[in-house]
């Protein structure tokens, strides 16, 4: 185990690696927050917090509730019961645009590229504050030319660093589903968030992207946003990832640095032992590979 | 369903406040054009002027109400100590004049005049009256002893509950088809309007237009109706679904339909009114049990109703396909999966549906009475506030949103004018929308 | 056949009072629709709203004309409010639904003996005309040429409603080439999306709602100008005949609805002219002239069907920006 991650770890969770452990600097603290739909408990989640400044991925098998519980941080569905809050702010009640203005930006697990408007267009959609989109100002168009030139600078800016600048004049229907990913993820940059929420980042995209949008990800972190991130294949995640909440049946089970993770016996019950892919390489270079085979042999 | 429960709570209150308002704007609009109480009125603002005195026994009456109107005008006027009362109208013209018989003590009637010129309604007894040279005219009423032949509320009510739940049920054949077509194909189609409307006139085809006897033309306008659901599905909705339209252009190519199925009507039939064969015998009301009055037709239209709708019931609850159809209704791409056949039970569901909708046609011809080329259209509205009352998609939903709509439209005439009985229906529409769309049997999930 | 009287009254059609309405009641439901996305099928209503509105506002309170226009558009404000508030959260077809239902509710209020007083129920209102003439800036005289000859009071109203269906016109490309249309644009494709990036997406859908319903309503208006409010003009069937036209002309886009009235009515009014005629003149038998009249509704459901079937971006429309989505 590479000393460095033991570092992270201790400069993230105040006490043992358990689900629900208090964070040093949380973004988001949910308590007791439930979701069920007719019968079926699809989240209910005791306690968690998500750490600022790191990126922290969110996995666990498919219907484990993890694209509920992200619906639910973002407002864009409300909980049965449970409190949960922002940068300090609760959120019961804030409809999830809200969310966003406060620098929460969200993605979607099905690309949300909006395919009748320009890749441009999509990018300055993403711009917060803008006074052209106030019904009164819109049709006066001195009054926000400046600003959207600006808002048109940055999104060029964007699109050169996801390698999107040529594709500006384009319908975003006529991208790639890779490119509309890296797309949609420019588009919520647009905002300048302080936490960006990633729903399965990678599904769909193919092999050659992975590595770029896994690049793309790290980065995010280094302009000093924080992370939260779905995913399901536990390889990628570890690459990447500072630190990783597991859940199973709507529940988090386990949570701490990927290495710690991967040997946690209830994550390798709940949900390693059936998905196991072949390894993408390293990308990053900042974490080794943990040993698999342990955990193999165990299954 | 992700769509902003939030934004809800934010407009809950302004919403709210909006439909205050609209309350009370329609309570003083109906504020506004109630009378003034007074012997006189509008005397000294128009010319010409009616008059007269309300006498019984030669004692005169006070507080006998009389209404005034014709050509576009309106008044309200009530008798003085002496009896006496006057209306000033606009026009020298003719007008009616009515004398609330309520407003008369116990006991006392008009007395029926010999020229017939006396028509006794709810309201009253109304005459025309016309100035002659001058420009006053004296109308004056006969009083005689009797008991006004007004049937007593009660009585009203139960006619009008067991017309509301007649068409009520009648009403839910039509919407079940909707509903069943809406939960597995998610259109919601408009053309099912003339589907209602090609039920009757194909009864009027067969037993009228041929002259077949009645109880083979009402089958075979549903054997009719069933080949056009059938046909309309093949030639049109299958091949557009594998064509890729959204919902959005299947709706919309769904009006176009029914649009031009309506016209298609008028060619054939034309814009009048045309009845079906009936006996006076089978239509006349039979007192059945107190104050309920039915007719043959009434008894045998709500018995065809719950029979089959009692058999779509089963047939849901019990059988195969039955269970195959509330399965794709509540996840097509998992039934699929799950090895039914979309297609068939797609194409089932239309031949139901479009017999269904054909049955409730000749049921509502009897009911309305009449044929008409747009009559499917008249109750399709009717059919959208049912579904969404009950639940959009929930065929149980669309039989209880549809007795309710009924017996809504019925009552409605009780308290209101009855031309607007329908908009009582729409009205409920929009309230169901705001407080509880997914209406009364709906999966909160479905709306989102 | 008189066949140059049919192409002289045909030709016509190109500017009439009706013309003008439709088309500024179309381009409403390209705001609505075509930009945003949004199913209004109760336009017919907020015409309604303009027509009554005016009439009402000039002879039951006695206010000056364009006064009664103020009020149509108060009126079509609150009626927009009613329709979204309990229906933009919702699917889109809860929309649709609700907009037929409250537009032909209206039409059956303003039928209603009940409110005789005010709307002169089923026979709707006329001679509101005096204030509007009198501000007429032509004097008497004949304008115009061949079918396009006009009398000042015509001359006026058609100049009128050019004015007010210009200003739509540029209004709706300045809304549309802006950030505000660019968001409803967004919202059209994909509400979560726009709403994920902190848009307040009920408020563009209501500003939209309203934005459209504020041009049908000035339609309606025009269309009650030269002549009298009839409750009867306000059926569904109107909305459709709207819809036929804006999506013939290309819904997303800012002249389809002018070119899809002129070629509707130019169409419509040949059809209602020629159809009888060749019955006249003994071509088809076994037809009534009235029966032949029919069937040019006819064609008009079956053309609605195969617009939407066949060219959904209309005649102007670009293919890849088209306002039908799958997943709504």
């Amino acid at each position: 185990m590479p000393a460095s991650s033991n570092e992270t770890k201790s400069k993230i969770a105040t006490g043992p690696n358990a689900p629900g452990v208090p964070k040093t600097d949380p973004i988001i603290i949910a308590d007791n927050v439930t979701r069920h739909f007719g019968g079926l408990m699809a989240v209910d989640v005791e306690h968690l917090e998500i750490q600022r400044g790191i990126i922290t991925a969110l996995i666990g098998p498919n219907g484990a509730g993890k694209t509920t519980l992200f619906n639910l941080l973002s407002g864009f569905d409300s909980p049965n019961s449970g409190k949960w809050s922002f940068d300090g702010t609760a959120l019961a009640g804030i409809p999830s645009f809200k969310v966003s203005q406060m620098g929460q930006v969200r993605t979607f697990q099905l690309t949300k590229a909006l395919s009748m408007l320009s890749v441009l267009e999509n990018m300055k959609l993403g711009a917060k504050g803008q006074s052209g989109e106030r019904l009164w100002s819109s049709i006066l168009p001195w009054t926000w030319r400046k600003q959207d030139d600006e808002i048109e600078a940055k999104a060029m800016d964007l699109l050169a660093r996801f390698k999107l600048d040529t594709k500006a004049d384009d319908f975003a229907a006529s991208l790639s589903g890779g490119q509309r990913k890296l797309l949609e993820m420019a588009r919520a940059l647009m905002s300048d968030p302080s936490l960006i929420m990633l729903d399965e980042p990678m599904a769909g995209v193919n092999p050659a992207l992975t590595e770029s949008l896994l690049e793309h990800i790290v980065d995010l972190k280094k302009h000093g946003m924080s992370v939260l991130f779905v995913e399901h294949d536990m390889q990628m995640v570890s690459h990447i990832a500072d630190w990783v909440v597991v859940m199973a049946e709507g529940k988090v089970v386990a949570e701490g640095p990927p290495s710690a993770v991967m040997k946690d016996p209830a994550v390798i019950d709940a949900y390693l032992g059936s998905h196991q892919g072949t390894d993408l390489g390293v990308v990053t270079g900042r974490i080794d590979l943990p040993d698999l085979s342990k955990s193999k042999g165990s299954k | 369903m992700v769509t902003a429960q939030g934004f809800w709570s934010l407009i809950k209150r302004p919403a709210l406040l909006l439909f205050a308002m609209l309350v009370a704007s329609l309570a003083l609009a109906s504020l506004a054009i109630s009378p003034a109480h007074a012997d006189e009125t509008n005397t000294d603002k128009y010319d010409y002027i009616f008059s007269g005195n309300v006498k019984y026994n030669d004692e005169p009456l006070e507080g006998v109400q009389l209404l005034v109107d014709g050509n576009g005008y309106s008044a309200e006027v009530v008798t003085d100590e002496k009896g006496h009362w006057e209306v000033g109208v606009p026009e020298k013209a003719k007008y009616n004049i009515t004398l609330v018989e309520s407003t008369l003590p116990k006991g006392v009637i008009v007395a029926p005049d010999e020229e017939g010129r006396i028509t006794i309604s709810e309201k009253g007894a109304t005459v025309e009256a016309e100035f002659g040279l001058t420009k006053d005219k004296s109308v004056n009423f006969f009083l005689g002893e009797g008991v006004r032949k007004v049937t007593p509320f009660i009585d009203r009510l139960m006619g009008s509950i067991m017309n509301g739940l007649n068409f009520g049920l009648m009403l839910a054949l039509a919407s079940i088809g909707l509903s069943l077509i809406y939960g597995t194909t998610g259109i919601a189609i408009f053309s099912h309007a003339e589907m209602v409307t090609l039920g009757a006139v194909g009864a009027f085809f067969f037993s009228v237009f041929l002259g077949w006897p009645i109880w083979i033309g009402i089958p075979l306008a549903l054997i009719l109706s069933a080949a056009a659901g059938y046909t309309q599905d093949m030639a049109i909705w299958r091949p557009l679904r594998k064509r890729g339209l959204s919902i959005v252009q299947l709706m919309i190519v769904s009006i176009g339909f029914s649009l031009a199925l309506r016209y298609l009507f008028q060619f054939f039939i034309g814009g009048g009114t045309t009845l079906l064969p009936t006996n006076p015998d089978t239509t006349s009301k039979l007192n059945i049990l107190g104050p309920i009055h039915l007719s043959i037709v009434d008894m045998v239209s709500m018995a065809i109703s719950i029979v089959v709708l009692a058999a779509v019931a089963f047939w849901l609850l019990y059988t195969r396909t039955g269970k195959a159809t509330r399965a794709i209704n509540d996840n097509e791409s998992l039934s699929a999966a799950s090895g039914i056949d979309v297609d068939k039970v797609v194409r089932l569901v239309w031949v139901l549906g479009s017999v269904l909708a054909g049955l409730s046609g000749v049921l509502w011809a009897y009911f309305r009475p009449g044929i008409k080329w747009d009559m499917g259209w008249q109750l399709l509205l009717l059919i959208f506030a049912a579904v969404v009352l009950g639940g959009l998609g929930t065929a149980f939903g669309a039989l209880v949103g549809s007795i309710i709509i009924g017996l809504l439209v019925e009552l409605t005439p009780l308290w209101l004018s009855a031309d607007i009985k329908y908009v009582g229906a729409l009205v409920v529409l929009i309230v169901v929308l705001l407080f509880r769309p997914q209406g009364l049997l709906g999966k909160k999930e479905r709306v989102g | 056949m008189d066949f140059l009287g049919i192409l002289s009254q045909t030709a016509s059609w190109i500017l009439r009072p009706e013309t003008i309405a439709y088309a500024l009641a179309t381009m409403g439901l390209a705001v609505h629709f075509g930009y945003g996305g949004l199913l209004n099928f109760g336009q017919a209503g907020f015409m309604l709203i303009g027509g009554y509105g005016y009439a009402i506002s000039i002879l039951s309170l006695g206010w000056p004309w364009w006064a009664g226009i103020l009020v149509g558009i108060g009126a079509s404000i609150i009626f927009a409010f009613i329709l979204g508030l309990p229906t933009l959260r919702l699917r889109a077809d809860y929309l649709a639904i609700a907009t037929i239902a409250l537009a032909e509710a209206l039409r059956l209020i303003v039928q209603s003996t009940m409110l005789d007083d005010v709307t002169n129920s089923a026979d709707g209102l006329g001679g509101y005309h005096e204030g509007f003439r009198s501000a007429n800036p032509f004097p008497p005289g004949t304008y115009g040429f061949g079918p396009w000859t006009y009398n000042e009071a015509e001359l006026w109203i058609r100049v009128f409603g050019l004015i007010l269906l210009g200003l739509a016109i540029w209004g709706v490309w300045a809304l549309m080439r802006s950030p505000w249309g660019r968001v409803l644009r967004g919202i059209r494709e994909d509400e979560d999306a726009v709403r994920a990036l902190g848009k307040n997406v009920f408020a563009y859908k209501m500003q939209s709602l309203i934005i459209g319903g504020i041009l049908g309503t000035l339609g309606g208006v025009v269309l009650v100008l030269p002549s009298a409010v009839v409750p009867q003009v306000y059926l569904p069937s109107l909305t459709f005949f709207l819809w036929t036209i804006l999506l013939l002309g290309g819904a997303a886009t800012i002249w389809g609805p002018v070119l899809g009235t002129v070629i509707f009515w130019i169409v419509y009014s040949f059809l209602g002219l020629f159809l009888p005629e060749m019955v006249n003149a003994g071509w088809i038998p076994g037809v009534t002239p009235s029966q032949m009249g029919v069937v040019r509704f006819i064609l008009v459901g079956v053309a609605l069907m195969l617009i939407v079937i066949f060219r959904p971006q209309g005649i102007l429309g670009d293919k890849r920006e088209l306002s039908f989505n799958a997943r709504k």
